[in-house]
Order: structure tokens, then sequence, then C-alpha cells
């Protein structure tokens, strides 16, 4: 990560202490140094959201009062479970920090930074291990925010605003989208692997990506039965495999003609910018986003060297997948039409 | 004195297809016999850029390799005059196989490459007749095979289908009497758009193009000669090479044995015995002989197979390289086709269960096709 801060060009300094699980214990081997200490909450909802709360030591934090204002209402958040730190975060015990959110596990936690940082000339957050604490100034963690995608948002975590019907929670736009759910599917793999859920939002969540990072070798084995994947592998025999799974079964389930209802709510949803009536625009447009997020997700790693190979791969994979998905697409279309056909056209008596 | 060979002839008539004895059909033969052209390079290169999208495996390979006038219909196409498409079906029993699928397949492609609006007939009234059916039983058959047809893929809001029994009459029927004036034959209506008034009203000079396998070619040239007498523009034609059967290249594949082909309606089980045991192979009798001369590539029927339905040009290639170097064996070659097959099969299963007797209506409504 630290090199990630010189790419960044940011300044930060860097010091090594024994573990520590309390701010207090923190404040032993760092408070003598200029710098503000941070406590990091670990926070999820009732529809299994997560929310990392960084807040400057002394900044009094009411959970009852953050939640009103992400509309959660008033008995919202509780702090998560320790098993959600470590596959949510994968930080250890008393390690919750802004950085966490550079693991792809953590894409769907949402950050909210006390405002009172930005007046510090530097802060303390733990990196990704609390045998560290690292200084920075809030420009600077906003700098490598975003350069994980990530938008720092600053409140003030000690304002108490009404909340009622016409003052809407004014933090609910910090709410995340997606819950974070690591999904069933794919089974489990030995150590040292990372699930990444990538969902391509199109209405019809007719296609879901994962990819598994793995190290030395590992094997895997889909639930999956094979015709329903594409496989990508980049293996060099000795560190990292890469895999990008789709089910397409959930594609054809979607395009049952069930009834007109469930379809009229599905165009309704559909995005104005993708038109439905030219199944290849439609289905480009997918492959675009799918291509760009997965993409995205191997310029992540640290797979400098193979970058270039996995882009390819990728690429062409996706491309195969194009022909499936315009099939798909072709059946959905004149589904569409038929139901119009019958819904437009009383019965007509047959010409004789 | 004439010489001997000429009764040797192969024979390729829309009845019979017979190759040289021993042998297997000489295409650049019948073109020249039957006076078409080959659809050469130049043309499937301009097919790709007329239509911004790499040709269709069935040209590049040459599966579609003869043509009547198709470079004209691209000059209009080019000029800003579309087409429109034709093929059909004589639906003579339930189960449609894959040298069934092979014209529409290519159609279809057609269809989205060029994006034209297409008619389909099913030939309902003739196999009522020479297939000894009744009139229900050939409709039903024709019901059936109609929703195979849609699944192919074509595309609902610019497909027309018609069976004959439902839909001869009016100026379809008009066209035929002008026809049968000139000639006996009466399948050449659908080629003129004056037939499909409610689809081509006012559109008189729209070109025609017709995809379909070689042996139709005598059919055609027949509808090609009355088209000028009645003022209209000749058909074009883009034709195919046969689809050969499992068990070798002895001609074309028949509904009545059914290990001569692989149906639609085919388990993966099926599919994979019916390779195994039935696709003639081109392999040597034993391992160390495949090993030193290599597989014969000239009747290699799974090899053959993959070059329809293999997308992948440089993995086909590859394929063909090793197989023939003896380099690979019979039966991983036939684990390939098994695997390809298998998923063509299952895509269009997977879309023919999405075939409603509401689509079928909906294609055969009597509407204007947007053009």
């Amino acid at each position: 990560m630290t090199s990630k801060f010189a790419e960044l060009q940011i300044v930060f300094s860097q010091y090594e202490h024994p573990v520590v699980l309390t701010v207090e214990a923190q404040a032993k081997y760092v408070g003598h140094v200029k710098g503000a200490l941070s406590k990091n909450l670990f926070l999820k909802d009732k529809k299994q959201r997560f929310y990392i709360v960084s807040a400057l030591a002394e900044t009094k934090v009411d959970l009852k009062v953050l939640s009103q204002r992400l509309g959660l209402g008033k008995g919202g958040l509780r702090m998560a479970p320790e098993e959600a730190l470590a596959e949510i975060l994968q930080v250890p015990l008393g390690c919750v920090t802004p950085f966490a959110l550079v693991n792809d596990s953590a894409r769907n936690v949402s950050l909210l930074l006390d405002q009172g940082f930005k007046s510090q000339e530097c802060c303390f957050f733990h990196p990704l291990s609390n045998d560290m604490s690292i200084a920075l100034n809030a420009r600077d963690l906003d700098k490598f925010l975003n350069s994980i995608g990530k938008n720092p948002a600053y409140i003030d975590l000690e304002a108490n605003p009404t909340v009622g019907k016409d003052q809407p929670p004014d933090l609910a736009n910090l709410v995340p989208s997606d819950a974070a759910v690591l999904a069933a599917p794919v089974e489990k793999q030995s150590q040292g692997s990372e699930k990444n859920h990538i969902s391509v939002n199109n209405q019809q969540n007719a296609v879901t990506g994962y990819i598994c990072h793995m190290h030395h070798n590992d094997t895997f084995r889909p639930k999956l039965s094979s015709r329903n994947l594409l496989f990508v592998h980049c293996c060099d025999g000795q560190s990292m495999v890469l895999m990008c799974i789709v089910d397409l079964s959930l594609a054809s389930k979607a395009v049952k003609p069930s009834n007109a209802s469930t379809k009229e709510k599905s165009s309704g949803a559909a995005s104005s910018s993708i038109s439905y009536a030219d199944t290849d625009k439609f289905v480009e447009e997918i492959l675009e986003k799918t291509k760009s997020i997965v993409l995205s997700e191997i310029k992540e790693e640290n797979a400098e060297k193979y970058r270039e190979q996995l882009a390819t791969l990728v690429s062409n994979n996706i491309s195969k997948l194009g022909v499936e998905l315009k099939n798909i697409a072709t059946i959905f279309k004149n589904t569409a039409y038929t139901e119009g056909f019958k819904a437009g056209i009383h019965h007509q008596p047959k010409r004789m | 004195m004439e010489q001997k060979t000429q009764e040797e002839d192969q024979i390729v008539t829309p009845w019979e297809v017979a190759a040289e004895k021993g042998g297997k059909i000489d295409y650049d033969k019948l073109i020249d016999k039957f006076g078409c052209q080959r659809l050469d390079q130049s043309l499937i290169d301009r097919v790709a850029r007329l239509t911004g999208r790499p040709p269709h495996v069935f040209l590049r390979r040459g599966v579609f390799f003869a043509h009547r006038d198709f470079s004209d219909v691209l000059d209009a196409y080019e000029r800003g005059e579309k087409f429109y498409l034709y093929t059909g079906r004589g639906p003579s029993s339930e189960a449609l196989h894959l040298g069934h699928l092979v014209p529409f397949m290519f159609t279809k492609y057609l269809q989205d490459a060029f994006k034209v609006p297409l008619v389909i007939q099913l030939t309902d009234d003739e196999k009522c007749m020479w297939k000894n059916l009744t009139v229900e039983e050939s409709q039903r058959l024709a019901r059936e095979n109609a929703k195979d047809i849609i699944a192919c893929g074509f595309d609902v809001s610019r497909t027309f289908i018609f069976s004959d029994f439902d839909y001869v009459g009016g100026s379809f029927y008009k066209n035929m009497v002008r026809i049968a004036k000139c000639v006996t034959y009466n399948k050449a209506a659908p080629s003129f758009p004056s037939s499909f008034p409610h689809l081509f009203s006012g559109k008189d000079s729209l070109r025609c193009l017709i995809p379909c396998a070689i042996d139709q070619d005598p059919y055609f040239r027949m509808t090609r000669d009355v088209a000028p007498r009645l003022g209209y523009h000749k058909p074009a034609l883009i034709e195919s090479s046969f689809f050969p059967a499992l068990q070798g290249e002895t001609g074309k594949m028949s509904a009545s044995d059914p290990n001569s082909a692989i149906y639609v309606t085919d388990s993966a089980k099926d599919i994979k015995n019916k390779v195994n045991r039935y696709a003639f192979s081109g392999g040597q009798d034993s391992i160390e002989n495949h090993r030193k001369y290599g597989a014969n590539l000239e009747v290699d029927i799974p090899v053959k197979y993959l070059g329809f339905f293999l997308d992948d040009d440089a993995e086909l290639e590859h394929i063909r390289t090793e197989y023939g170097a003896g380099r690979m064996l019979t039966g991983e070659v036939k684990k390939r086709l098994i695997e390809v097959l298998t998923e063509l099969v299952e895509r269009h299963r997977r879309a023919r269960a999405a075939v409603t007797d509401e689509s079928y209506a909906c294609m055969m409504g009597s509407r204007h096709a947007p053009l």
C-alpha cells in the first residue's frame, strides 16, 4: 500500500509499534507525535449494509442519531460482527480503517469521515494491520480514496438535525445501494483467496460476474455446470490464476414469457440510454459496462506483469459472451413483441 | 464419339443428389454445369464492409459458395435500396436436424446483418399431396416446424411466416396464376414482392434474395426466367453446399435414418453417442498408422462438421493441422465436436421453449413489416 502512496505522491509518516487494539493503546506509542488520533467504527444496518465511521478520537458519535440521519430509523445501526471485519474489511480486530476500502470485498461499504479531520495537520490511521500507524493529511487521504474510486464524504458527526416528514434524513445518500453480499454459488477455495462480486446493473441482472483471485495454483471447482461458464485463465504456474465466471442461466430465466406485467416492469426500469429495439446495441452496452468493470478490477491488483495478457483474454472471452447474450436478447425482444401483438390484436377470426 | 464418363456424372437435382462413383460432389463442376457464379473472397469482404461486422462462419468456410446476381443486390443495397429475404421449408417430419438449420442460421445472419425483412414459406400443401398426409396433419407439422424455425432467432418484427394453406389467395394467388401461364411451376410466387401487398405495398421493384442449397438452383432458374416477362426483378440466389450426413459424404442427410443426423431434439447423451458411434472418421485404423500418416481430412466428418459450427477460425485451423498430421486423435476431435454441437442444440432448445403459439400467430398476422 505504501507503494501506492508513493505513486500518488502522498506525504505520510509511518510508525511501527506493537499490535494495538484500542485508541488509548495506540496513543501510548504515537501520542507524542504531532497528529490527531482517529477512532474507527465498523457498523451495519438491518439490511446487511456496512459503514465505516472514521472520526477524531474526541468527536462524540451517537449511533442513534447517525441511524436517523441515514434514514435507517432510530435503532438501525449496530456494530458489525467480528466475522464481517474479516470477511468484508479483511482487517484484524481493532484495525478498522478507511484504508480497508482498498479491498474489493469492501466495495459496497460506505465511508463517513469526520469533517474535523480537515482542520488537522495530519491524522493517524492504521493501514491494513494494527502494528503500524500512518499519519497523513486529510487531503492526501482524499487522494488515496479517489484513486480507488471512492468519493470521500466529510460530515459533521456531532450534528443532530431533526429528521421528520418535512426534513428528510440528511445523510441518506451515504447509504450503500447494494448489500455487500458474498454470493454462494462458487465453492470454497483454499486460503489466500478473495472473492469479488460484480454485478452489471441491467434491469434483469442477467449477467453476474465473479472474479476469483487466487494464489499459488489453488484448485477451483465451481458448482455451476461448465456450459454456463466462461473461463479466463492466466497462469504463470507460480502465482496467480484469475477467472471470470458468468452465470448465463440467470439470463435465460429472466426472459421466460411469464406474464405481461413482469415485462412492463422490466422495460419501465430500463435506463433510457439502452435501446431495447436494437438487440445488438443493447448487448454492446452491457458488454462495455462488464468489460470496464472487469478490466478496472484487473488494474487494481498488483498483476503488473500480467495486466496486458489478462486484459486481452478477458476482452476476448467477453466478446464470446456477446454471442450468447445476443441470442438471449433476441429471444427477449421477440417475446416482448409477441406479447405486444397479443395485447394489441384481440382474437381475429382465422382466414379460411 | 461421346466419352463413357458422361454416364457416370454426378447427379444433382432437387430430387436426388449423388456423387460420382466412390467420390464426393464436385462443386466446381456443378457451378459450371448450372451456370451460377462462385462467391469469391472479394464479395465476402464486400459483405463484411457493407454490414460492418465479420462475415458469417458459413461464408468464411465456403459453405455458401455460389450465387446468382448477389452483387446486383449488394449494388442496390449500397444505393440505399433494400431487399427482402425469402426462404422456405416443406414440413414433412416433426424433427429438424442440423442440416435443416444451416440455411436458417445463415438467413438469420443475413437478416441481422442487412436489417431486411424476411418471408418464410411453409409448403404444407405440397407435402400434403406428395407425402400422403391429411390436410390437418400437414398444417400441424407446419406449425411445429415454424416454431423450430422461429427458434433460430429471427426478428419477429421483420419476419413473416406463412403456410400455403393459410395464406394462398388474393395477390399471392394472382401471381401464381400469372406465373403458371408462363411455366407450370408455382413456387415462384414468393420471389415477387407483389405477392405480399400488406408487407411491401407499392414496392414492386423490391429485390428478393433467396438463400438455398445448391440443388434448388434449377427450381429458381425457372422463376428467374419468368420474372422479366412479368416485369419483376429476377430473384437473386445465394447457394450452399450440402450438409453431409453423419456417416459420410454420400450425399444429403435423410430424415428417414435417425443416425444419419443430429436432431434439435437430441439430448446431450444422444449427441455424444451418435458422434462417437456413427460419425465417419478420416483417421487411420491404428494409432501407429494415424501418427504416421495423419487423418484424411477430405472424408472426415467431425472435422467437416466443425467447419460448419466451430466459429473460431484459429481453433479450427489448429485442429485441422494437428489432426491432419496425426498428432491429434479422432477421439479428441469428436470430443470437441460433441461440445460444440451440444451447445448449439442446447441454445436452440432454450430458444424453442420460448416460442409459443402466439409467437407464430404474431408472425403470420396480416400487418405491415417495417422495411
